[in-house]
């Protein structure tokens, strides 16, 4: 054997063992790579288990985190909606008594203004003991602040036991029929003393005067003197409101007493300046 | 609140104090009243005058001429008119409006009503 044999011989051994080397590393290489990829799909499996585990606890979210919840959180929690519930409560009553109080400035505010309304009809009635003022006092009465359109004030001759028409808006005076006591509507509602509302009159004027839409009795005491008869209302006003059946109490018992008042004062006068001329004639 | 001076133009005198009663409710209000048209024209040249509430139906001078004369004048020209009638009609109630008028009131008038009218009108 040759040197140049020998040491080919020693370069392939060194070969050799370097390519087993190598193998070796390989091997080890695709053991570690397999132990990964083990390592990998074990991890994945995990990941999708905590995914899923997640996902139901986000579904079921009562008792899983009411009770991952501290019980000091869960006291304080319990006691703020106790405080919500009472303080809603406390509102309900709140806008309740809100509601009650607005209604009641409502009412006392009608009562105000009805009572405004019947202060003036009184005080203007009894301002004056002219007759004819008086009488035009009532009608004022009338249409400003019940509102008719056709009316008229019959006063009751006791000789003859008739109402006689005095005064008179809307409609012709010499229209208006004389009424005998107790005859017609007007003539039974003064003989009993009895205001009379008629819940569907007539339209037409003519009719009206048989079978008016209110007739009030004028009355001293238990004595009827006269009637209001108010035939029709202002086309603005629909019905009839609570402060109208006020006035027309007022004025039954205030416009009477005015009317008889002022009646006799005039007669009075009168019969003052007679006598007075008489006596001046005398003295002279 | 600064007081205000109110003219009432109404020649029934129940009328006239059921409106000052109303009016009397605005704090520091003052009413003028005048029981006509020519009434009305003088008290309102003696006065400083805020707001005007007049009837229509009146003697010697009537409230829709009461209206045109007030318009037309450069001194009150601007001063708020509330007519107050027993008249219901849409045409009675477009005259006056177009003759001048702010606002138109019927008969019977209710307290409240007449308050809120003037309060709008003096942006109270």
């Amino acid at each position: 054997m040759s040197i140049k044999e020998t040491g080919d011989k020693g370069k392939r051994s060194e070969h050799l063992e370097k390519g087993e080397e190598f193998l070796e590393m390989f091997r080890k290489g695709q053991e570690f790579t397999q132990d990964l990829l083990k390592e990998n799909e074990r991890l994945r499996f995990q990941v999708v288990h905590l995914e899923e585990e997640m996902k139901k606890r986000l579904e079921t979210p009562d008792s899983a985190q009411a009770n991952s919840l501290s019980q000091d959180m869960v006291e304080k929690l319990a006691q703020y909606e106790m405080r919500l519930e009472d303080l809603k409560s406390k509102l309900t009553e709140v806008e309740a008594e809100n509601i009650d109080f607005a209604q009641r400035y409502i009412d006392v505010e009608e009562q105000n203004n009805n009572l405004a309304n019947l202060y003036v009809a009184s005080f203007q009635l009894h301002s004056t003991l002219e007759y004819k003022e008086v009488l035009q006092i009532i009608l004022e009465i009338i249409i400003n602040l019940i509102g008719g359109e056709a009316f008229a004030i019959y006063l009751l001759d006791e000789k003859t036991k008739t109402l006689n028409p005095e005064a008179s808006e809307g409609v012709l005076f010499s229209e208006i029929p004389h009424v005998l006591l107790g005859e017609g509507v007007i003539g039974k509602a003064v003989m009993a003393n009895e205001s009379y509302f008629n819940e569907s009159p007539s339209e037409e004027l003519k009719e009206l005067y048989e079978d008016p839409l209110v007739c009030i009795p004028l009355t001293i005491q238990d004595d009827v003197i006269g009637t209001i008869v108010l035939f029709r209302l202002l086309q603005q006003k629909v019905t009839f409101a609570p402060v109208d059946f006020e006035l027309f109490t007022l004025l039954a018992g205030h416009a009477a007493t005015a009317i008889f008042s002022s009646r006799l004062f005039t007669e009075s006068k009168r019969k003052l300046s007679t006598y007075q001329g008489f006596l001046d004639l005398l003295s002279q | 609140m600064a007081s205000l001076t109110f003219l009432i133009i109404e020649d029934s005198p129940t009328m006239r104090q059921l409106i000052r009663f109303a009016l009397n409710r605005i704090p520091g209000a003052e009413v003028v009243e005048a029981s006509d048209g020519v009434d009305g024209l003088k008290k309102l040249s003696s006065n400083q005058v805020d707001l005007i509430l007049s009837d229509i139906n009146m003697p010697i001078m009537d409230g829709l001429k009461l209206v045109s004369l007030v318009r037309s004048n450069e001194a009150y020209k601007d001063v708020p008119i509330v007519m107050i009638t027993t008249e219901g009609a849409k045409e009675d109630k477009e005259r006056a409006m177009a003759l001048g008028a702010n606002a138109y009131i019927t008969k019977p008038i209710q307290s409240t009503a007449l308050l809120s009218t003037v309060k709008e009108l003096l942006k109270l």
